[in-house]
């Protein structure tokens, strides 16, 4: 971990490497897309390059010209407030120009194809596209069919890589490790990419994840990631490191799957009464935005445990480093 | 790989880069010793060690790969390591010190870099060995060994804390 050493003298050189003429391992892919397809060594490198990305910010000038003359397009075609300014605060950061493409009142309104859309933008000369769209498994289509890069900012129901490394980092960050610690997500598992990602990338990196919410938001198939499920948070809360609160949409609460959200809370809801039967460095996560009084209350939100602003930050050095890797990347 | 210098002939080196560099320092400013990644980060320690017995000295790290000038050739990313550098550069008397000086693209990198830090009084550079072959108008201020090193060789520095043995090593042009 790249930490900084006291008054004006850095750490030691690295110590020799094992093998004689082991290769320093090399990242070669041209888009992310998801966890699913990433090793554990690839996710690893983008957690050790983030962790030099949190230098920069760190500067009275906060900008490397790392993507210095490239042109990062932000293709929104659902709506997100920080996701899209994290990305465009990265990039920025990275001396890149950016563009932004939000489907409210542009051509997609005007019935053009998702790849029609892309293409056009793209011919305007965009190395880096950063999508976000409702279909899952869009930004794959994508990749196959147009040169630039894509990072996918979350699609449907499937993946949101970048919200995953930034959570797995901040884990780092805390608790010094990943392996061997056991987290618990908590909220609505059948239609969260977050859960999957952040399950995708925890069980690589040998973590234990188990996966709590109302049958109805679980879907009893989910151990086939790896997982195990339980529908009692007070179960589980006792034993696990960390506990990542997944965001409950309100207008799911219209439909069958939530009596009321008072229930839920009672249930599912982290509160100070539920923290001080857990482990008591128990690390508290939340994917934002937060309905407070829901998911988790106030005094838990803003509590000791609560890492949820430094995931925010973390999200910034985690995007600079998969914005750079990609722009690095050929295959 | 030939041997180009032994590990005595590297300690010489060393030894006078340190004194040339030791004679010119401000007696006054604030100075700051900068290595360049990985093998100048070495060399930089071992220059600080030394000097601080006598003065004061800050000691900064630089990862310039940011600042390559063939960073838009996409060719896959090795791991970039941060940069080091939590004192105040603004009037500093700088020593840049690396490996190896051959075309001075890595020089002019480092220059960028340092420049986002600050604006410091002087910079000098230090370098082991320049083997010659520039292709920037740079030059170095301290200089340990000279090489003659044809332009398609690539020569290879070796330290202990890094490669567990010392010299320099000429890698033949591949095919």
């Amino acid at each position: 971990m790249a930490k900084k050493a006291s008054s004006s003298s850095p750490r030691k050189a690295e110590p020799p490497p094992a093998g004689a003429d082991a290769k320093p391992f090399v990242w070669r892919r041209k888009d992310l897309l998801g966890l699913d397809e990433l090793s554990a060594e690839e996710i690893v490198h983008i957690l050790d390059t983030a962790e030099s990305f949190k230098e920069v910010s760190t500067r009275s000038i906060k900008k490397v010209p790392a993507l210095r003359g490239k042109v990062v397009a932000l293709m929104f075609f659902e709506d997100s407030t920080r996701t899209r300014m994290s990305f465009e605060l990265a990039a920025s950061r990275l001396s890149a120009d950016t563009i932004l493409f939000t489907a409210k009142g542009s051509s997609v309104a005007k019935g053009e194809t998702t790849l029609d859309t892309v293409r056009n933008i793209e011919a305007m000369g965009v190395d880096i596209f950063v999508v976000r769209h409702g279909q899952s498994g869009s930004p794959h289509m994508l990749a196959r069919q147009v040169r630039a890069s894509i990072v996918n900012a979350g699609d449907g129901q499937h993946e949101h890589p970048t919200q995953a490394l930034l959570d797995i980092f901040t884990i780092r960050q805390k608790l010094s490790r990943v392996a061997g610690l056991k987290v618990a997500i908590v909220g609505d598992i059948a239609h969260s990419r977050v859960a999957r990602s952040n399950i995708l990338g925890l069980r690589k990196l040998g973590a234990e994840v188990v996966v709590v919410g109302p049958p109805t938001l679980v879907p009893s198939a989910i151990t086939a990631m790896g997982c195990s499920v339980s529908h009692s948070l007070d179960d589980v809360l006792a034993e696990v490191d960390v506990v990542n609160m997944l965001r409950i949409q309100f207008e799911r609460f219209s439909s069958s799957l939530f009596p009321s959200v008072r229930e839920y809370h009672n249930l599912y809801g982290l509160t100070a009464a539920r923290l001080a039967r857990a482990k008591k460095d128990l690390l508290v996560m939340h994917p934002g935005p937060i309905n407070r009084g829901v998911e988790l209350t106030s005094e838990v939100a803003d509590g000791p445990n609560s890492c949820i602003l430094q995931q925010v930050t973390n999200g910034l050095a985690v995007r600079m480093a998969v914005l750079y890797l990609v722009s690095q990347g050929s295959e | 790989m030939k041997q180009l210098l032994t590990a005595e002939q590297v300690e010489k080196a060393i030894n006078r880069l340190y004194k040339a560099v030791a004679a010119q320092l401000p007696p006054e400013a604030p100075v700051a010793i900068v290595g360049v990644r990985t093998r100048g980060e070495t060399l930089a320690a071992r220059l600080v060690e030394r000097l601080r017995k006598t003065r004061e000295v800050s000691h900064g790290i630089l990862d310039i790969t940011f600042y390559r000038d063939d960073l838009s050739r996409r060719r896959g990313a090795p791991l970039v390591r941060a940069t080091e550098i939590d004192f105040d550069l603004d009037d500093a008397y700088v020593l840049l010190v690396d490996d190896v000086l051959q075309t001075g693209r890595s020089v002019r990198a480092a220059l960028d870099a340092l420049h986002d830090f600050g604006r410091a009084r002087v910079i000098r550079l230090a370098v082991l060995i320049d083997r010659g072959g520039r292709e920037l108008p740079i030059a170095a201020d301290f200089v340990g060994h000279r090489l003659l090193v044809g332009s398609g060789e690539r020569i290879q520095v070796k330290l202990k804390e890094n490669d567990g043995e010392e010299g320099v090593f000429l890698i033949p042009a591949k095919g």
